[in-house]
């Protein structure tokens, strides 16, 4: 059936990419069309999200499947490292673009929107952090680091250390602590977004902190909500992995799917800290 | 979960019925390096072509002085998308392609490390391209900012933009996947005994590009996410009087662009690197040398960005910072040009098409490389700067450069392809009059650059009709010589002309050649011996 080298597992053909870029090419689309006020556009672009996770359902299904079925030697679980190492950096360098326009404006162009030049255009700035720019009336009050924050911080460093208890029980053959210590993460990880979502409907209606409020508004919501759809999808990974946990999938010796899953999840845990520090915090 | 795993068992069951599908399926289904090769290479030529058209509808307008064919803002349409479709579509694609083809071939792989990925990587081109093309049709035209879609211009266009937006987001997880997949597969998947200072220089040029590409596709893609939400949901990134500022979108950009650019001239180099031995009969002079010369390039890439914004305004200890370092870039590029001429040194030389259009990718890339660092001179790049003669200087090296090579590196490869030679003929034609054509279009354009012609307007002063007569003519000898080259590839590839040899070349060494030409489906089932 598989195309099996002496030495290298190669995939037979598949139908599932073309799948993929049928979806993305609708999502394009869709949400073109959508932002410029075609209605229709909407469900172009759902018809695109439905069609991407058949595609991924699939997709990943089939390399489940192979994997169990002992098609991955230790070479293809070499490339499989190597190939997740290279995506979380590509993710490192995609935030590391909104850190940037963040460190741009705290440092540079705030203080230069200020500084004496500005005065004539705008008399009553004051170049301060947090600000809505020179240009933007309305007043806000920004997000205190030491309430939700301060919790979410908590309960996303305590689910690193659930995922590497569940990471232990799979190394020593306990399952049941593996699939506990998975369970613990995911409902962590549903707190954070819970909490997240009620900071956000806080921020919208209580501090008339929104998208729109300047250069703080934009980094805050910018990099926290990017974050935060990192964690669902880490939080989804966890779950399709807690599912391949009860159905007895891995070995302590042969479990990329597994680990892959967990080192995404320390880079969104990463990333974190990083938000916290910067955004919440200084 | 269960259901979920019977599932996928089914679906798998279902593609394992589809064992090896044939006509239309097969190409898009296909998970093999070659055929995943091939399509790159098709699509890069198509995009090639499509962008070729949009040129010569730039050069007509510059024929004369005076608005002959075109609105002014479809100009800059013109102009825009020419820009983005050669870069995108053409260029990165094309060495893609040769990737494909040759890496798990060099290096002794049965094929690429994620062959489904590899295809998915491909087959999002389309529909990228299919965007960028739509925006032609929708309100306000294609994008017209420039290919650097500089905001606040970006923030203010048609929907277009979104398209366009959308349309790089996608090649840009292209980008990653292919290079992930690269990077993988040479890491993991060499010939045992093939170390890594043994690889051919083209692998270790892919190595480092794709590395590059890994790290700035994102930030890419950070920047012109920015641009989008600026459009559409009211942040304030790019706008002053909420704090943010245009200028840093210049940053993000460049921080992307100028690796960009590197991206698309070091598998140039790489491919050169090969020809230049082969037909020299001679090893590569100074082998380590050149690695450590693409290393040195790749990392300064990421330190001189705003050399592109010396008359944005900046401090002066960053005008001076920015103009160092990338004067820095020419030692290690000046070690690579010096090692490919001490190589052919001495050399049993001939002149096949390989070796014509890589000889000429030295001579004529080297003006792009001596123009590039006139213009890391602060003063003379405030002078300059969007006028033609940053025009000139990058077809130098992008069309001399990168397109040159990749010419070399089909007519050195197409025999191993398709099984048979190449046209000689017909090649020399093409390479004769691509490189008369080239520099009758280019070169003029040095000399509007210095008297002040500015790039990117339909319109210019009569002082300048001559020399864009000139520059037009060569551009549409140009791109009429190109058709040579497709009746070439046509040729060989309908198994036309004489059987080639496993080896056609003499002097090539690396390990593609041990194959029969064409090569197997999968190229090397059992790992071959590297001594
Ligand atoms: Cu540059």
């Amino acid at each position: 059936m598989m195309n099996q080298s002496a030495r290298y597992f190669i995939p037979d053909p598949s139908r599932w990419p073309i799948f993929g870029s049928l979806a993305l090419l609708s999502m394009a689309f869709g949400a073109a069309l959508w932002m410029n006020e075609a209605t229709w556009g909407k469900f172009l672009l759902i018809f695109g999200v439905c069609t991407l996770f058949y595609m991924m359902f699939g997709w990943f299904g089939s390399v489940a499947h192979e994997s169990e079925g002992g098609s991955y030697n230790k070479q293809v679980d070499a490339s499989f490292r190597g190939g997740m190492s290279g995506f979380i950096f590509s993710e490192v360098m995609f935030f590391a673009a909104f850190f940037g326009a963040l460190f741009y404006m705290r440092v540079l162009s705030v203080p230069w929107l200020g500084d004496i030049e500005h005065k004539i255009l705008w008399p009553d700035f004051i170049a301060q952090w947090p600000t809505a720019g020179p240009g933007v009336a309305e007043r806000f009050t920004p997000m205190a680091a030491w309430g939700v924050p301060a919790i979410n911080t908590l309960i996303l460093l305590t689910s690193g250390v659930t995922v590497t208890i569940a990471h232990w029980g799979l190394l020593k053959n306990n399952r049941a602590q593996l699939i506990i210590g998975l369970a613990l993460t995911i409902a962590l990880g549903m707190t954070f977004l819970f909490l997240q979502a009620f900071e956000y409907h806080e921020a919208y209606t209580a501090l008339n902190l929104k998208l729109t409020t300047g250069a703080y508004g934009s980094t805050f919501f910018m990099l926290t909500g990017f974050h935060g759809f990192h964690v669902t999808v880490g939080t989804l990974m966890l779950m399709v992995i807690l599912g391949r946990s009860i159905a007895g999938h891995f070995t302590a010796e042969h479990h990329f799917g597994f680990e892959g899953v967990a080192w995404y999840w320390h880079f969104v845990d990463v990333v974190w800290l990083l938000l916290f520090i910067l955004v919440y915090w200084l | 979960m269960q259901a979920a795993h019977d599932h996928a068992a089914h679906a798998h069951g279902h593609d394992a019925h589809a064992h090896h599908p044939s006509g239309i399926m097969r190409w898009v289904q296909t998970t093999n390096h070659k055929d995943i090769g091939t399509l790159y290479l098709i699509f890069s030529l198509t995009m090639f072509f499509i962008g070729g058209i949009l040129a010569f509808g730039i050069r007509a307008e510059l024929f004369q002085p005076g608005l002959q064919f075109w609105r002014p803002d479809f100009f800059n349409e013109l102009t825009t998308m020419h820009g983005l479709i050669m870069v995108f579509g053409a260029i990165m694609p094309a060495f893609v392609g040769f990737a494909n083809w040759q890496i798990p071939m060099m290096i002794g792989a049965p094929d690429m490390a994620f062959a489904r990925m590899n295809n998915w990587s491909f087959w999002l081109l389309p529909p990228a391209a299919l965007l960028l093309i739509t925006s032609f049709f929708v309100p306000g035209g294609a994008p017209a900012a420039g290919w650097t879609i500089y905001a606040p211009l970006s923030t203010q266009m048609g929907p277009g933009m979104d398209l366009g937006i959308f349309a790089l987001h996608i090649m840009g997880a292209s980008s990653i996947m292919g290079s992930i997949n690269i990077v993988t597969t040479i890491l993991n998947m060499r010939a045992p005994g093939m170390t890594l200072m043994k690889m051919p220089l083209f692998v270790w040029t892919w190595l480092i590009t794709a590395y590059l590409l890994i790290a700035v596709m994102p930030v890419l893609a950070g920047a012109i996410t920015m641009v989008l939400t600026d459009r559409h949901f009211g942040t304030n990134f790019f706008n002053a009087a909420g704090g943010g500022d245009p200028v840093m979108f210049q940053h993000i950009f460049w921080f992307f662009g100028h690796p960009e650019v590197y991206i698309m001239i070091l598998p140039a180099f790489g491919i050169v690197s090969q020809v230049i031995p082969a037909f020299a009969r001679k090893p590569l002079f100074g082998y380590a040398s050149m690695v450590y010369a693409t290393s040195s390039i790749a990392i300064l890439s990421f330190i001189v960005w705003a050399h592109h914004m010396f008359t944005t305004g900046m401090p002066a200890a960053g005008q001076l910072f920015f103009m160092f370092s990338t004067m820095l870039i020419a030692v290690p590029t000046g070690v690579k040009v010096f090692n490919w001429i001490a190589t052919m040194w001495k050399g049993s030389m001939t002149f096949e098409t390989p070796m014509l259009f890589a000889v000429g990718f030295i001579l004529v890339f080297s003006m792009g490389g001596f123009t590039g660092l006139i213009l890391a001179i602060t003063p003379v790049d405030i002078q300059l700067q969007d006028t033609y003669y940053v025009v000139a200087h990058f077809h130098y090296v992008l069309v001399a450069g990168s397109l040159f090579a990749i010419f070399a590196g089909t007519y050195f490869w197409l025999p191993k392809w398709t099984g048979h030679m190449y046209d000689e003929t017909l090649g020399k034609w093409h390479f004769w009059l691509s490189l008369v054509f080239f520099n009758v279009t280019f070169f003029p354009m040095h000399f509007l650059g210095l008297a002040g012609m500015p790039r990117r307007i339909p319109d210019y002063a009569m002082q300048f009709a001559d020399f864009n007569m000139i520059a037009s003519i060569g551009a549409f000898g140009f791109g009429l010589s190109q058709l040579l080259f497709v009746l070439g590839v046509v040729k060989c590839a309908r198994g036309g002309g004489v059987k080639a040899p496993d080896k056609p070349w003499e002097g090539a060494d690396t390990l593609e050649w041990t194959l029969s030409s064409p090569p197997p489906y999968h190229s090397f089932e059992t790992p071959p011996v590297v001594k």
